[in-house]
């Protein structure tokens, strides 16, 4: 193994994470800061000229750089210092430790340039990052197990795919899988399932929210992301993923609006924001494609910052339920400030980052013609709007007034919120040196006329919707203002009242069906436990069994024999 | 000169040393004999498969005696990377045994116990080595009824129950499989397993050879724990003393495979091929069967062994599934998981004894506090674990990644996903004792990290599963070129 290895940009992450198992104190604050910002200089440094590594009689390149990796090697190299300083007061040492450890993972399958490090690497991922949600303690635990049952599920057909891609062809590199590539659909099914896709959406928010306040943060950033990553990687221009991306879009604004436990609703919301860029690969135009990439970059930072002030509610008032929030703004400034930048940002605000973002996806699927992609992208952000933008926000910081009046929370997780806010602004007033390093090549103008007015008309008209809405989602809704408006208005209203029908159907589905595997997985265990199959035997039945055995191979013996 | 007569000595030093062990009375130099003859198998055994690799096969005539007449001792990369795998994990393992066995067995036995080991591991070494099919009935039952001993001298009253129906149902397998052999004979008139292979390519009349077939399949099927001929195993390994149940598991199973490949492949193949028949598909369905439902058995488990004795009939339905799928690639990673399931098993049991060293023999949910007063244990336990599940970086992803290509290589795409999927039922077992001894509360005060002398050969074969993980070069290498030999026939 070489040196050039120990230099790669996940080696600092996961060194550091081995230190911070040992050291305590001053030293493991340290690590927990120092460790990303080796990452985040090796992501420019490193240069992929390793040697290539023989494994069994694979050829691996485990690392490889490129615009496209160094750009999302840079956000989650970021990423995790942010969380690193968010959760610099955190005490379970497991979760630091994972946490670290998740980054590595994550980084590590950004550079890797061969499917099988990919494949390590990603299940490394699922494994440290389901410490990280054990970590939160006993409340977690059956969540983490789904979790990482899940992801298992997932790996498994993401080694089928790769070990049958890798027989038919030889090859283990990590490039585009075009339409005739062997195995491209199971490898897609499990990048697809870490990108929080159905039919299995529901690890997503089922797990994350049960980590502690600070674990989420972590856990937003790198695995939905990395699937996008691959999807951007492996799978662009793939016509399916437009449609999975809008259904997801449209799946996480749903339940987002149903729900009630503001880290839940946010945890719909990373579905929905995965399913933007999922369409943008789908659609596969570079401008597409850098606006699947720059909405991941852009996406990180507002939902850690979100998930950072959603935190600091959790650590300071150990509540998360809208219903049990509300005015906190006179108490915890700094919080409510930071909030409403990321939710501004989520709904993409002009002068902020999901503006500069978003808008790319939405402008390139108009550049190909696909008026009802446009069309549902334009509702779905409207539908952001409504339950990330202002749901969060408002119930959790204004609305009635609780009467909790905790403080902000402590200096470095103030900090961690402040340091996220600055790139969340930042990209969105003065886009162009982001643009700059875009991973592929096509110029794009956000602030042109058009785009912000009809952003603002966009959030206006799903802000009014939310008011009116509020309290009486059985209002009948009428008034049309004009055709263009059809569609506007028509998004969130529709929304509104297709919402608890879709609901339904879908968790009565849902539930159904699981109902029915574990009845079929507890006849199973019956059988065991009551000793049919698990018991100890007589001797007699199981000479017996030999027996029987001996008879059935020599009828087929004879029978075979005989022809 | 004396290294002509390694193969030779490879079976004789422990058969003499048991001898010797029988006469100490007492229990240290007993150990110390077992352990010394343990390494200086280990030593000639790689020694054997380094010669092997390189000058081809190995061929000893046993007082001088020349094939077929006399019995003939054959080494070549399959078995050789077997003997490796038996000595090797005595090796590891006795050093590791005298404070284990001080406290699971009762004194004036020792000697009694250091006896059973070397004559057990003579026959699974002179299984492994010799060429000829009535001396690998002869190692057979010196092997099996050592093993029987092991077993009995456990601690618990049920271990002479399990001791016994090991005892019957091993008989019918050993039988069964020298009745097989015995019609290969009747139509053969020899018992070289290089000449039967050339003499059943000019038998007339099949209908014996079948027959043979199939009683060599249900007895070794028996002897290897093949689903469902597997209800021996979990009580043997749960009730045997730790250090022997650690043994057993790492390589008793193993040579019975060994032999399957070697009657299947070498003597049978060149003129009833494997594929063409019957078998591949009884096996096939078999070892799926045996890989989920004793996966979902070993879940539903409360004792700590036998948990990881149902894990072990799944594990050894992974390798005949590889078997069964019969091509060269499915052999080799057969092989390489026959190896690696040793390497972690092992490491697995000995680990595990740690636990049952301090605070007796015991059920999974008394595991709590473990993780904390024995975390070099519990880490141990967790690597090996993971290993077992078969998460990349480990040995057992090497196997399941060799086996699942080899599915695919045939077309077999549900047979991949069956291969790679039951991992998710491993998690859920491993999960139990992690889940146990990292949040249950602390039920026994006598966790302390085991002594240095046991924690050290755990930690040997724990680290193997990281490092045969990685490198591949000795597992992957040999065993490609042994199931090349294999697939090849006694030609070569």
């Amino acid at each position: 193994m070489s040196a050039e290895l120990l230099l790669a940009p996940a080696g600092a992450l996961l060194l550091g994470a081995g230190l911070l198992s040992v050291v305590d104190g001053r030293a493991r604050q340290a690590v927990l800061l120092g460790a990303p910002i080796i990452a985040l200089w090796l992501v420019w440094q490193a240069d992929g000229s390793a040697a290539p590594l023989r494994y069994m009689d694979l050829l691996l390149t485990p690392v490889r750089a490129d615009r496209l990796s160094r750009w999302f090697g840079t956000i989650f190299a970021f990423a995790a210092f942010a969380a690193g300083l968010f959760a610099l007061g955190q005490k379970s040492r497991l979760e630091l430790v994972a946490s670290q450890a998740y980054a590595g993972a994550a980084l590590g399958v950004v550079f890797a340039g061969d499917l099988v490090t990919l494949l390590v690497f990603w299940e490394a991922m699922a494994i440290a990052s389901t410490l990280v949600i054990w970590s939160a303690g006993s409340q977690a635990r059956a969540a983490g197990l789904r979790y990482l049952l899940v992801h298992l599920l997932g790996g498994t057909v993401l080694m089928v795919g790769i070990a049958g891609h890798f027989a038919a062809t030889g090859q283990a590199a990590f490039d585009a899988l075009g339409p005739e590539a062997p195995f491209r659909w199971v490898i897609l099914a499990g990048v697809l399932l870490n990108a929080g896709a159905p039919p299995l959406s529901a690890w997503l928010p089922d797990a994350y929210p049960r980590a502690s306040y600070s674990g989420m943060v972590v856990l937003s950033a790198f695995t939905t992301k990395t699937a996008v990553y691959v999807l951007l990687r492996a799978f662009p221009g793939e016509p399916l993923l437009v449609w999975i991306g809008l259904f997801m879009a449209f799946y996480g604004i749903v339940y987002a609006i149903l729900e009630n436990d503001m880290r839940r609703i946010l945890a719909y919301s990373i579905v929905n924001q995965v399913g933007f860029m999922v369409a943008g690969i789908g659609i596969g135009t570079e401008l597409a494609l850098n606006g699947a990439a720059s909405h991941a970059f852009a996406h990180i930072l507002y939902k850690a910052l979100l998930l950072m002030s959603a935190g600091s509610v959790l650590a300071m008032t150990g509540r998360s339920r809208c219903t049990e929030l509300g005015g906190l703004f006179q108490s915890m400034p700094v919080t409510t400030t930071c909030g409403i930048v990321g939710a501004l940002s989520i709904s993409a605000f002009p002068l902020t980052s999901g503006f500069v973002t978003k808008s790319m996806i939405s402008d390139a699927a108009a550049m190909e013609g696909l008026s009802l992609v446009w069309l549902l992208l334009a509702a779905g952000s409207a539908g952001v709007f409504l339950h990330a933008g202002i749901k969060f926000p408002w119930f959790v910081f204004f609305q009635k007034d609780s009467g909790l009046r905790p403080p902000d929370p402590p200096p470095p997780m103030r900090a961690a919120m402040v340091l996220v806010s600055l790139p969340c602004i930042g990209i969105g007033v003065l886009p162009e040196p982001f643009y700059a390093f875009l991973p592929y090549n096509a110029g794009f103008v956000p602030y042109s006329g058009g785009h912000v007015i009809g952003q603002l008309q966009l959030l206006l008209f799903s802000g009014l919707a939310f008011f009116l809405l509020l309290g009486l989602l059985k209002r009948t809704e009428t008034i049309t203002l004009d055709t263009d408006w059809v569609y506007r208005r028509l998004g969130p209203a529709l929304a509104a009242r297709l919402v608890p029908i879709v609901a339904r159907t879908w968790s009565g589905t849902e539930s159904t069906l699981t109902r029915l595997a574990g009845r079929g997985l507890n006849a199973l265990a019956f059988s065991y436990r009551s000793g049919s199959l698990a018991r100890t035997r007589e001797s007699g039945t199981v000479a017996l069994i030999a027996i029987a055995a001996l008879t059935l191979y020599l009828i087929v013996g004879y029978l075979s024999a005989m022809r | 000169m004396i290294a002509d007569h390694l193969p030779a000595l490879q079976v004789a030093i422990p058969l003499l040393a048991a001898g010797i062990c029988a006469m100490l009375r007492r229990s240290v130099p007993a150990w110390a004999l077992a352990t010394a003859t343990s390494l200086v198998a280990a030593a000639i055994s790689a020694w054997l498969l380094a010669r092997a690799a390189s000058g081809g096969p190995i061929s000893y005539r046993l007082g001088s005696w020349e094939p077929p007449w006399g019995i003939e001792y054959r080494v070549d990369e399959a078995n050789a990377l077997l003997l490796l795998l038996v000595a090797g994990i005595g090796a590891v393992v006795m050093p590791y045994a005298r404070r284990s066995v001080a406290r699971e067995i009762a004194e004036e036995s020792h000697p009694w116990f250091y006896a059973s080991y070397l004559l057990c591991l003579t026959g699974l070494l002179g299984m492994s080595i010799t060429a000829d099919a009535f001396n690998v009935f002869v190692f057979m039952e010196v092997a099996s009824l050592s093993s029987y001993v092991l077993i009995a001298l456990g601690r618990d009253r049920k271990a002479l129950f399990a001791a016994y129906q090991y005892l019957i149902l091993g008989t019918v397998g050993a039988t069964f499989f020298i009745i097989g052999v015995g019609f290969l004979y009747v139509v053969t008139g020899t018992l070289n397993m290089v000449d039967l292979a050339a003499r059943l390519a000019t038998v007339e009349d099949v209908r014996p050879v079948v027959v043979g077939i199939a009683f060599l399949s249900v007895g070794l099927g028996l002897k290897l724990a093949l689903f469902p001929l597997h209800y021996w195993l979990p009580n043997a390994y749960a009730y045997a003393p730790t250090v022997g149940t650690a043994f057993l598991a790492a390589t008793a199973t193993k040579v019975a495979i060994y032999l399957l490949l070697r009657f299947f492949f070498t003597v049978l193949g060149p003129s009833f091929p494997f594929a063409a028949s019957p078998i591949p598909a009884i096996w096939i369905a078999l070892s799926v069967a045996a890989i989920i439902l004793a996966s979902i058995a070993a879940i539903h488990q409360a004792g700590i062994k036998r948990m990881l004795a149902y894990s072990s009939v799944a594990q050894i339905g992974y390798i005949t599934l590889g078997i069964g799928i019969g091509s060269e690639a499915g052999l080799t990673g057969a092989i390489v998981h026959l190896f690696n399931h040793a390497v972690m098993k092992g490491a697995l049991f000995l680990l595990v004894g740690g636990a049952i060293l301090r605070g007796g023999d015991m059920n999974i949910d008394a595991l709590g506090g473990l993780a904390r007063r024995m975390p070099a244990t519990f880490a141990g336990i967790v690597i090996a674990g993971l290993s077992l599940i078969g998460v990349p970086g480990t040995v057992g992803f090497v196997g399941k990644w060799l086996l699942a290509s080899a599915a695919i290589e045939q077309g077999q795409l549900w047979l991949a996903f069956a291969i790679v999927g039951a991992s998710a039922l491993a998690v859920v077992y491993v999960w139990r004792i992690v889940e146990a001894a990292c949040f249950r509360p602390p039920s026994t005060e006598e966790f302390a990290e085991m002594p240095i002398s046991m924690l050290m050969p755990a930690w040997i074969l724990t680290a193997l599963c990281i490092y045969f993980g990685l490198d591949t070069s000795l597992t992957v290498e040999v065993a490609g070129r042994a199931a090349a030999l294999l697939i090849g026939g006694a030609a070569t």
